[in-house]
């Protein structure tokens, strides 16, 4: 098989538990490997550590947003209403903090929303329709019930072998090497 | 660490039947999607899509006559336009608080019925917001509620509670679908993955965004999620207390009540489990989803409907307390001409739907039992849209002056809207169940012993495990705390 991985591959390795699979992903970050994704019909808690990743910055993303919504939806109310044309109603003055809150609250929320959604779509990078990994047949069974580990060979640690074998240790069911051009 | 299971001697119960795994839950929520419907489905469809286009011809009307063929008049401005537009807003309330408040507290039955939920939530909000459109009077003006550049220079009156129901359905309206939305991509690429026709593999593909189930991606996903419903927690909360500032703010004896926002959310909650029970019941037994969606989840829903409908009460007795203890003589006479005036039967309807009837949820038996649950949720349906007519209607029709007392009578037009929007709401459930996964399969998933990465690690025999002796240290260490942690609880 070595001989047959061209020089640019993915080697995409099939378990049938969410723990074999996270033994795997373990191995793998203890060994030094870096360019290497754990893929799951699921959330699979303590994935996140097993592959030594960081804590997700989506909070800030979301915060930035919370101000911004908060700052035009202060902004907006009072141009439109205590500058540009004030309108005086039931005595309050034409800037009134206590009557912006209900509006403020929800511009608030909805900015932050929008940041969450989006800003989930631009960390993960998505959508993104034409991935080397959907190029396995295997590899639908990912949104059903099999659990996949996906190693890049630009990986310094990898090794067409080697790789195999830490895998194999974590009770990998089948190998498959998809050959790619793309950036992953 | 050892994965979490029933606790058998706690009377605890698994939420999923016995045998479900992986692959069978997402077989039975797919294959909804991937086989002919069942002619009930047909006949459901042509049914509510006729009224839909009752609703159409029913506003298509109003544009052409006006406001005037609504029984609308002075005294009573807001009739049944507004008490669709709070009953609706309502119903969609139980969609978000399974879908975002039950999240934030972890109770893991919600997984089965959060996504019919939150499309309930969105086909209610469209439903609801038809209705502030339509009864302004002079549609072409409509767009006044928003702060558009206009040719008079004006700006809407942001210190309006009108204006913040602008902005508080629309936010609810957009977040709920990107809340629902979110929720669905990794469902719709199952869909993707399964597709055996390319029409099929090219929508859904589309939709799925490519996704592919890569850990680095959940890691956001989750994250997003997480901050989602904790986003839509306070506005759900907000979203039917400034629908109650709408009348709470108004002079308005019956109406301006400090009582209000909570006693709305309560109520919103109520109805919208009341609506989540009737469509589950019916959706489960026809698309044979029992074993996901369970007696243990019916239970549970009861209990809600138990605890925010005794709340209910507790709000309708408060608010005749707090009006005799007034002081106020108009308040006060609000209040006995709601029970005993002309509309006392409206009133008595509401509280033997609303607060008699879920008592008899106290029974574990009752709140287990199909018939008894759905005849319930009918009577809650019903006891809300009548809450919401009675604060409504019978605050205007006597108000300070008893020359301009009235009695409402809603005319045909009034009814067939009404039925027409319950049209449209079955109309678009109805299709989400067609083409859309009703259940989300991959939170389910999460539900079951074997997604914990530490199922069967009790026993490493099981999962055969040869390789102990390579296992580097950190992780034998992990292990063995594992084993550690295990005992302690034991």
């Amino acid at each position: 098989m070595a001989k047959e991985t061209p020089t640019r591959c993915i080697l995409l390795a099939e378990f049938d538990s969410a723990g074999d699979c996270m033994h795997g992903a373990e191995k793998l970050n203890k060994a030094g490997y870096r360019f290497f994704d754990a893929h799951t019909p699921f959330p699979v808690h303590g994935m996140d550590k097993a592959m030594g990743l960081p804590d997700s910055r989506m909070g800030w993303i979301v915060l930035a947003m919370a101000f911004t919504g908060l700052t035009a939806a202060i902004a907006m109310i009072t141009y439109m209403n205590g500058i540009d044309y004030p309108l005086i109603i039931g005595g309050k003055p034409a800037i009134s903090i206590p009557a912006y809150v209900p509006v403020c609250f929800e511009l608030t929320v909805l900015f932050s929303a929008f940041g969450a959604v989006f800003g989930m779509f631009a960390m993960n990078r998505l959508p993104r329709h034409n991935h080397p990994l959907f190029e396995s047949e295997r590899f639908r069974a990912v949104t059903d019930d099999k659990f996949f580990l996906a190693v890049e060979s630009i990986d310094p640690k990898f090794h067409p072998d080697e790789t195999r074998k830490i895998l194999q240790t974590a009770n990998a069911k089948h190998f498959e090497t998809i050959e790619t051009e793309d950036d992953l | 660490m050892s994965y979490h299971a029933p606790n058998k001697d706690l009377g605890e119960e698994s939420l999923l039947a016995p045998g479900t795994t992986f692959k069978s839950i997402t077989e039975s929520v797919s294959r909804v999607t991937e086989t002919a419907s069942p002619r009930g489905w047909w006949v459901a469809f042509l049914m509510a899509a006729t009224f839909t286009g009752v609703l159409g011809a029913a506003i298509g009307y109003l544009f052409y006559r006006g406001v005037g063929v609504w029984g609308n008049n002075q005294p009573v401005s807001w009739a049944w336009d507004i008490t669709n537009f709070v009953w609706w807003v309502g119903i969609g309330h139980a969609g978000t608080l399974i879908s975002a408040v039950l999240f934030l507290f972890r109770q893991k039955w919600r997984t089965s019925i959060n996504r019919a939920a939150e499309a309930m939530t969105i086909f209610a909000v469209i439903c609801a917001l038809i209705f502030p459109g339509i009864h302004v009077g002079r549609v072409w003006h409509a767009y006044y509620l928003f702060p558009l550049p206009n040719s008079m220079d004006i700006w809407p009156n942001f210190k309006s509670p009108l204006l913040w129901d602008v902005f508080a359905v629309g936010t609810y309206f957009t977040v709920s679908t990107l809340f629902w939305f979110t929720g669905l991509i990794p469902d719709l690429a199952t869909l993707r993955d399964r597709s055996k026709t390319p029409i099929r593999s090219r929508v859904y593909g589309f939709l799925a965004l490519g996704w592919r189930g890569s850990n680095r991606h959940w890691q956001n996903y989750e994250r997003a999620y997480m901050i989602l419903a904790a986003l839509s927690t306070p506005l759900v909360l907000s979203v039917h207390s400034v629908v109650s500032f709408d009348f709470a703010t108004s002079v308005e004896p019956g109406w301006h009540t400090t009582i209000f926002p909570p006693y709305f959310v309560a109520g919103a909650v109520f109805s919208g489990f009341a609506m989540v029970t009737t469509l589950m019941l019916v959706v489960r037994r026809v698309y044979g989803m029992t074993g996901l969606i369970t007696l243990k989840h019916l239970d549970l829903m009861n209990k809600i409907i138990l605890a925010t409908g005794s709340l209910v009460g507790y709000a309708y007795s408060m608010e005749f307390f707090i009006a005799w203890y007034s002081g106020s003589e108009y308040e006060l006479y609000a209040f006995i001409n709601r029970a005993t005036g002309p509309y006392a039967w409206a009133y008595w309807t509401m509280l033997l739907c609303n607060v008699i009837s879920p008592q008899v949820y106290w029974s574990s038996s009752a709140r287990r039992s199909i018939p008894v649950s759905f005849v319930i949720s009918i009577f809650v349906n019903i006891g809300m849209w009548f809450e919401r007519f009675v604060i409504i209607v019978t605050s205007l029709h006597r108000d300070f002056l008893p020359a301009s007392w009235g009695y409402f009578r809603p005319t045909a037009v009034d009814v067939l809207t009404y039925m027409g929007s319950l049209g449209l709401f079955f109309t678009l459930f109805i299709l989400f169940i067609r083409w859309v996964p009703m259940v989300a399969m991959a939170e389910v998933k999460t539900v079951l012993p074997e997604a914990d990465p530490h199922y069967g690690h009790d026993d490493h025999g099981e999962h055969g495990h040869s390789d102990h002796s390579h296992k580097d240290d950190a992780h034998a260490e992990e292990t063995k705390e594992d084993h550690d942690h295990g005992e302690a609880e034991a």
